[in-house]
């Protein structure tokens, strides 16, 4: 693990429990996690083992019950919804098995959709991001026009646009095939490195979580 | 703020990806806006009208001395009180007849008439030389010059056989109305040194008290807030107003279809940029201000044609209420700047309520959930039970104001509600039919039919709301206008029993004329009539004398009389009264009225109560001799004849050639009640055209559903297409899908608009007009109304499916396709 002046998120005795149907569910009991910067982890688990339920309470989608998450000097648990907003809008970059692209923008103005609204955008750096993430020949061209690699593509480079602490990922190759999802994450992997933000990924497969830094496994709501 | 702007960006960029979704939403803004702002521009009209008409030379506007003992008074006081220190200026009214047509002639004294007398004409100083000095002028709007077909500078004689001055047009008049010098007045209608009242101005100073100046004889008259005309027309224009609201709520079901069908399809959207970093305030604010953007946009769409509709719609409404209630509208639209702002405003605040549920969900909407463009549609069954149970609600409502509601405005809620209730509790009955038909269905793809066109129900079924309404208010108002139409040719054949009508320009000629028919074998009787006016509880009445004859015994449209009534009616000491002043006095036969006359007070007996439709002034019927024993000074000019009925045509002739009459002095029944047909049809005439356009809005809400829904049906299509099922069977499909809701929608607004009639006839007419007509269906009129509906289900649906049958497989291909 890198040392304590290098931690973007640290996540201490985190605590998720959610009520359905009459039933207590406790999604998470207790997690603690620390991502450096420059840093790349993938989170894995079986299903429901509230892999995705801890990324969202990173990114600050949902509240947790319990414990601290800190994206670097801020207390994702202790901010209103406006606050959790701005850090996501300035610090944290998300990408979705879905892309989750607006279909209504073209490739360009999705790539720098984010980085606008967080008052951040950076022609040069977008450039640059066009160009690792070869999507310049794509420029004008609608999610609708593009195969699910390229979507991903823009998506990662949406996420990392504003440059962010910290970049989050559920399943970010969970609807590309083998080949595919091995180009999109090495070139993710790359791009972490090369702008040194941290990067926590949630990932099904033994292998692809295999070529990151480290593992993390929950287990049961517990860091296994 | 830049955030904001990038926010309003991606949100607009989806209407730059789905311009018909854009033009749905701005189509129905607009009808919504244009038909409201149309139906307020034209009541504005009329209130401007009302308004001139009433501030002209003191009318109900203007504070003002008044007689206590009878309408006019000696002219010294206008010098007493003037000299007292009160900026007064005198006017004589008084009424003339040219040509047999009668006006209202107004005497003034420019010099002293206090400028800011409401819209009086402006004499310019170059203009009171010319209008005081001999031989002076009449000064009469334009449309007064050409109906007496004059030109400027005319001096017609009046029926005391003197001359009026030049006349002079002064576009401000009012129609009917000829303003000349009090001199000149005083002399036309022979009342020497009478005034009828002295109009006050504003300009305040030190006054003596009123008694110290005239004692007892003057009385003040405060200014009143509203004409008699507005009081009159007040119903006319509820009428419109409730339209046009009908018009607007059925403008927004569109609006409302458009925006929560772009909501569901923005569902993802709005996640992402949650996600993004937008906060929930800033997502919301921004809806908004995309919505009122969009909104202003319409709303300034809206107004220009709203102008264009009002224009169109003016000549008729114009012309209704002259028919009606002798209101004189001119035929020029002249709009105030509160039109358009209110017209905007409106326009925003439409927007705002036919988007108030998806704003609502957008404000509760969880940034976790996927995206599931179904889920809308499951939300919407779950809305169903809900709408019905609220619909139930309204239907008690509707009932509570139906026992107990006892006014207009009542009548308009009951009618709100049922059609409220009726479009609420639509889809509900529509589910059930879908329901019915999946159940007994055999074959498998009847069963997907009936299956799938129930998870179609809740992206149509505002448009199939909005076509009810329309419908039904087709059915109700096509009932009633039917109804109405054939009791009031039965009604004209009563009231115009006579066969000739002859109106004289003076009680001579009127003498002439029945000398001379007396010695015309063909007439078999002659039928002298006459009016008076009078005020009684209130309000102006007319006095109508008829005379003992067998034409009127056996025709007028009594409807309660006590038995004999006729011969009741000879000693002068009873009277028919008038099914609205009936109504409005609660007068039941054998109650007594008092009538004010010049002799005094008259006493009558309510012996008959009689049909006086399109008459906004309650009438008493009274034998014509003892109208003129009480009115002796009323003009006896009215004539009407029972002639041989082939010898009419000859005997008009002959009456025109011999004492120079022209149409308008004497015309056979025919032409009389062609001509009170026409005002009737007039009068109905904006009633249709609002229909119409409500119909066809709805036939729009209904398109641009399809067309919407249309691309969000391939995912259901696609896989029947890849089974086997051509392009043009699935186009089949669709079309007879949507002609069945439709026919099913239809034949729902079959009974409510009988209800919507029963309402009107029953309620509406009742308290607005104050006559009560009989109800009748029209199995044709309904047969028809259905066709129509059909045939705009038909032409709605007919784009959407032939982009189906015409569609490229690659599009069906797509939705098997991974990548989406």
């Amino acid at each position: 693990m890198a040392g304590n002046n290098n931690i973007v998120l640290s996540v201490r005795n985190l605590t998720k429990t959610y009520r359905t149907a009459g039933e207590q569910v406790n999604v998470l009991r207790g997690v603690n996690i620390d991502v450096a910067a420059g840093e790349r982890v993938a989170l894995s688990g079986e299903s429901g083992s509230g892999k995705s339920t801890l990324l969202h309470l990173i990114a600050g989608l949902d509240a947790a019950d319990g414990g601290e998450i800190r994206i670097g000097d801020a207390l994702v648990t202790k901010l209103p919804d406006a606050g959790r907003a701005a850090l996501r809008r300035i610090r944290i970059g998300l990408v979705f098995q879905q892309f989750n692209l607006v279909p209504s923008l073209n490739v360009e103005d999705n790539l720098a959709f984010q980085s606008r609204i967080a008052g951040r955008h950076d022609a040069a750096w977008q450039a640059e991001l066009i160009d690792r993430l070869g999507l310049g020949a794509l420029l004008k061209r609608y999610p609708e026009q593009l195969s699910g690699g390229q979507q991903q593509r823009v998506a990662i480079g949406r996420a990392l646009a504003a440059r962010p602490l910290l970049l989050l990922a559920d399943e970010p190759t969970g609807n590309l095939d083998e080949a595919t999802a091995d180009d999109v994450l090495a070139l993710t992997r790359d791009l972490v490195a090369h702008t040194g933000c941290g990067f926590l990924m949630v990932t099904h497969s033994t292998r692809l979580a295999a070529t990151l830094d480290r593992q993390v496994t929950l287990h049961a709501g517990l860091v296994a | 703020m830049r955030r904001m702007f990038w926010v309003l960006a991606v949100l607009l960029s989806h209407w730059r990806r789905h311009p018909m979704q854009l033009a749905t939403l701005l189509i129905g803004l607009v009808s919504a806006t244009a038909l409201w702002s149309g139906v307020q521009a034209l009541n504005q009209q009329a209130r401007i009208s009302y308004d001139r008409a009433a501030a002209t030379f003191g009318g109900v506007r203007t504070a003002m001395l008044v007689g206590r003992g009878g309408p006019t008074f000696p002219q010294k006081f206008f010098v007493d009180v003037r000299r007292a220190g009160w900026p007064v200026s005198p006017v004589l009214e008084g009424r003339i007849q040219i040509e047999g047509r009668s006006f209202r002639l107004l005497g003034i004294e420019p010099v002293t008439l206090p400028a800011e007398v409401g819209n009086a004409p402006a004499i310019g100083r170059g203009d009171v030389e010319a209008f005081i000095t001999p031989p002076g002028q009449t000064l009469l709007a334009p449309e007064t010059l050409s109906d007496l077909h004059l030109a400027e500078g005319a001096t017609p004689l009046v029926s005391s056989g003197a001359s009026l001055p030049p006349l002079h047009v002064q576009a401000q008049l009012v129609p009917d109305v000829m303003v000349v010098d009090i001199g000149i007045a005083q002399k036309l209608l022979n009342r020497p040194e009478q005034i009828s009242r002295l109009l006050i101005g504003k300009t305040k100073g030190p006054r003596e008290p009123l008694e110290k100046i005239a004692g007892d004889r003057l009385r003040l008259v405060e200014p009143d807030a509203e004409s008699d005309l507005e009081r009159l027309t007040d119903s006319f224009h509820l009428n419109l107003t409730a339209f046009g609201l009908l018009s607007f709520v059925v403008g927004l079901f569109i609006v409302n279809s458009a925006i929560g069908l772009a909501f569901e399809q923005r569902l993802a959207v709005l996640r992402t940029l949650r996600a993004c970093g937008v906060s929930a305030v800033m997502l919301n604010a921004v809806l908004v201000a995309e919505l009122v953007s969009l909104a202003l946009v319409a709303g300034l769409i809206g107004l220009v044609c709203g102008y264009f509709i009002a224009a169109a719609l003016l000549p008729d409404v114009a012309a209704s209420l002259r028919g009606l209630y002798g209101a004189q509208i001119p035929g020029e639209l002249t709009l105030r700047i509160e039109w358009w702002i209110a017209g905007v405003a409106i326009s925003v605040l439409g927007a705002l309520v036919a988007a108030a549920t998806s704003l609502a969900k957008a404000i509760r909407l969880p940034v976790l959930a996927t995206a599931q463009p179904q889920a809308w549609q499951q939300a919407q069954h779950r809305w169903l039970m809900l709408q019905s149970a609220l619909a139930l609600g309204v239907f008690v409502v509707a009932a509570l104001l139906l026992r107990y509601g006892d006014s207009l405005l009542a009548g308009f809620a009951v009618l709100a509600a049922l059609l409220l209730g009726a479009a609420l509790i639509l889809p509900a009955m529509l589910e059930l039919v879908l329901h019915l038909g999946q159940r007994f269905a055999q074959r498998p793809l009847a069963t997907w039919f009936w299956a799938d066109s129930r998870q179609q129900l809740s992206g149509l079924s505002l448009a199939l709301m909005a076509l009810l309404l329309a419908l039904a208010v087709n059915v109700g108002v096509g009932t009633m206008v039917e109804t109405f139409s054939r009791t009031f040719v039965s009604w004209l054949d009563g009231r115009l029993a006579a066969d000739v009508y002859i109106n004289a320009s003076d009680n001579a000629q009127a003498i002439a004329i029945k000398n001379w028919l007396r010695e015309r074998a063909e007439v078999q009787a002659i039928l002298p009539g006459a009016r008076a006016e009078t005020q009684l509880d209130g309000a102006p009445i007319e006095i109508l004398g008829l005379t003992d004859h067998s034409t009127y015994r056996e025709h007028w449209p009594l409807l309660q009389s006590v038995p004999d009534a006729w011969t009741r009616l000879r000693p002068g000491d009873a009277g028919f009264v008038s099914e609205q002043l009936a109504l409005r006095l609660k007068l039941a036969i054998g109650d007594h009225i008092e009538l004010p006359a010049p002799g005094g007070n008259w006493p009558l007996e309510v012996i008959g109560i009689y049909a006086d439709y399109g008459n906004p002034k309650g009438q008493v019927a009274v034998n014509i001799a003892a109208l003129i024993r009480h009115f002796p000074s009323i003009p006896q000019t009215r004539l009407g004849l029972r002639v041989d009925r082939n010898q009419i045509p000859g005997l008009v002739s002959a009456l025109q050639e011999k004492f120079g009459l022209d149409g308008r002095n004497v015309a056979d029944q025919a032409t009389m009640k062609a001509e009170s047909l026409q005002i009737f049809n007039r009068t109905f005439a904006v009633t249709a055209a609002l229909n119409a356009f409500t119909l066809g809005v709805a036939g729009v809400a209904l398109l641009t559903s399809l067309l919407t829904l249309g691309n969000s049906r391939l995912p259901q299509l696609a896989p029947l297409w890849a089974i086997g099922i051509t392009r043009r069977r699935l186009a089949a499909i669709e079309l007879t899908r949507t002609l069945s809701v439709a026919l099913i929608t239809a034949l729902f607004a079959l009974p409510l608009g009988l209800l919507v009639a029963w309402c009107l006839i029953a309620i509406v007419n009742v308290k607005a007009f104050g006559w009560r007509l009989p109800f009748d269906i029209f199995p044709l009129q309904l047969l028809e109304l259905l066709g129509v509906a059909m045939l705009a289900a038909l032409v709605a649906a007919l784009l959407p499916v032939a982009r189906l049958a015409r569609m490229q497989p690659a599009s069906l291909v797509k939705v098997f396709a991974d990548e989406r």
